[in-house]
């Protein structure tokens, strides 16, 4: 519970509602009849109607990115560092705008909604969402707050993803977009660690081909799926410096009294698993790491990168983390070249850290301003004027 | 403010709407000015922190990116110059490099300091220590510049790898054209400026 809000806070926000009432067409061809989406704004919409920005989350992320929802919460939204007064994502200059994307568990339609046609919840027969449904959706919601144009579109990792679709199929729409730790396309070996966690989710006799009840979820085969992931977003220097080989007992003899070993990076994965499957949807985890796999703009152009990108206006700003092995520089340096190849702006940053790829959600100092000099000049850009 | 004399020259050299790529780009005065009068296509490579940011501030295009990695990833001919600033000193292969940009562009411009300074060679020659000057301030032991070279030796280097000179020019230490510079260059020149183009098929 915070004692008081901090001054960089936005302070307590209010998660709102936004209906669509019209059917809906997904990519895969299945039209929802409307859906809902959970979102929180945070700053205000100028005059102009200039200064938006969306923020787009990863894997598991929400609407509830800064601030605190009550006084009783323990942690501010997941992405506080950096979005609030005087921060990154400066709230005195842009009106950010945070949702919970089509097919999450918090709030917005997904897997855990009742289908009305059925009268029960979707579960596993929720369709298939890909990225560009999700900036669709978003499209929407957007022009129900009036706004038209982003000045940013920004996001980490699946946010990233969403960055480049919106910057691709809503070229006019978008000043900048913030790619973060992401990639144009997952490599076999990442889409192999989204198959592994699948798999374990899958395993659990209480998933039950997604058909699963309230009170019996897959929670072993969740938390092992989010073990799985925990470890690819570290690394190997982050662990070894956060763990070691520490026995959570701190004596070795203690060994013997169990079989069931205790390391303190063992200790800590479970309680991660844990934590997470009690509180986020298997079928919504199946279905954004699937959202993941199948995102690739180039595939609709002969696997050409440089061609998907030739509508973009937007300028870029591409961010990577020197440890991150799961969205590696590499995959980052694609995107950059790809925009430099189709002659569009574009800035990147490496940033050395050695916690992976949850790089992308912590404060380190050279991202924090990397991303405050950056959107610092979007927002002068935005306004028409010099910088203030 | 206006443009450092050096890079108002390289500024004439460029064409409105070209693509320009800047190895060692710095703070991006170069193509800050570049794209807001002459509409260029630029970006900036550079790996220092501070620079970066800076350029972010401007709200140029520059890319982190080591020049000692190489440039394998942008393809042949994929730019109209490509410009190098006072950094060649500091690479470790200006060779390779120099081949590299060449691959890139049809053009480049080289600016380095000149070793060959007389200033260098008094101090070397009478103090019998290593030359240290308001373009060349480092102390030996903790120097970027690994590779300080002449007039001479850039002349020479550029002829063995087969590229022509397509113009030199002599600049002095606030970077303003060296009239004296230009009778010895070698001698007098403070700052070297060099444009290349490819070998003649």
């Amino acid at each position: 519970m915070p004692a008081e809000i901090p001054a960089n806070s936005v302070g307590l926000v209010a998660t709102q509602t936004f209906t669509h009432r019209k059917p809906f067409l997904l990519q895969c061809g299945v039209s929802l009849p409307g859906f809902k989406l959970c979102y929180e704004t945070y700053g205000t919409l100028n005059a102009a109607r200039s200064n938006a920005v969306l923020i787009c989350h990863a894997l598991s992320g929400h609407h509830h990115a800064a601030g605190f929802n009550s006084m009783d919460d323990a942690k501010p939204g997941w992405w506080d560092t950096c979005i609030g007064p005087g921060k990154p994502i400066d709230t005195n200059h842009f009106f950010v705008v945070s949702l919970n994307n089509l097919g999450g568990c918090n709030g917005s339609t997904g897997p855990l909604s009742v289908n009305p046609a059925s009268g029960a919840a979707y579960g596993p027969d929720f369709p298939t969402v890909v990225v560009r449904d999700w900036v669709n959706s978003q499209v929407l919601l957007a022009e129900h707050l009036g706004v038209e144009t982003f000045a940013a579109v920004i996001g980490g990792s699946l946010g990233g993803m969403q960055a480049i679709q919106w910057a691709i199929d809503f070229p006019d729409r978008v000043h900048a977009a913030v790619v973060i730790a992401a990639a144009a396309k997952l490599s076999a070996q990442n889409i192999a660690f989204n198959e592994i966690a699948r798999q374990a989710i899958a395993s659990d006799a209480n998933f039950l081909d997604g058909r699963y009840s309230d009170g019996v979820i897959p929670e072993k085969g969740l938390g092992l799926a989010r073990m799985i992931g925990h470890v690819t977003y570290l690394s190997d220097d982050g662990m070894r410096e956060k763990f070691g080989r520490e026995l959570k007992s701190g004596n070795p003899q203690d060994l013997q009294k169990s079989a069931d070993i205790e390391f303190q990076v063992e200790s800590y994965l479970r309680h991660q698993g844990q934590a997470f499957s009690r509180h986020f949807d298997a079928n919504t985890y199946i279905l954004m790491t699937k959202a993941l796999d199948y995102f690739d703009p180039a595939s609709e152009y002969a696997d050409n990168l440089v061609d998907a990108l030739a509508p973009v206006q937007a300028k870029f700003l591409v961010v990577s983390f020197t440890t991150d092995w799961r969205f590696s520089v590499e995959r980052s340096k694609e995107i950059v070249d790809a925009l430099i190849a189709a002659r569009k702006n574009v800035a990147s940053a490496v940033i050395t850290s050695e916690h992976g790829h949850d790089s992308f959600l912590l404060p380190l100092p050279r991202y924090v301003e990397v991303l405050r000099s950056f959107l610092g000049r979007i927002h002068a850009d935005v306004n028409g004027g010099s910088q203030t | 403010m206006s443009l450092r004399a050096d890079l108002a020259i390289i500024a004439e050299l460029i064409n409105d709407d070209a693509r320009v790529l800047d190895l060692g780009c710095g703070e991006g005065e170069l193509l800050a000015h570049l794209q807001a009068h002459k509409s260029v296509n630029g970006y900036g490579l550079d790996v220092d922190p501070e620079h970066i940011r800076v350029c972010l501030d401007k709200g140029v295009n520059v890319i982190e990116q080591d020049l000692d990695e190489g440039l394998a990833n942008f393809p042949d001919s994929s730019f109209d110059m490509v410009v190098m600033t006072e950094t060649l000193q500091s690479v470790r292969e200006p060779d390779r490099l120099l081949r590299e940009m060449l691959r890139i562009a049809e053009e480049c411009i080289i600016t380095f300091p000149n070793f060959g300074h007389w200033r260098c060679r008094l101090q070397l020659a009478f103090l019998g220590r290593m030359p240290v000057a308001k373009h060349i301030p480092h102390s030996w032991f903790d120097t970027p510049n690994i590779h300080l070279c002449t007039f001479r030796d850039f002349e020479n280097l550029a002829d063995s790898l087969g590229f022509p000179i397509i113009e030199r020019r002599v600049v002095d230490h606030q970077h303003a054209q060296s009239t004296l510079g230009s009778l010895l260059p070698n001698l007098l020149g403070p700052v070297a400026f060099y444009r290349l183009g490819r070998a003649n098929a």
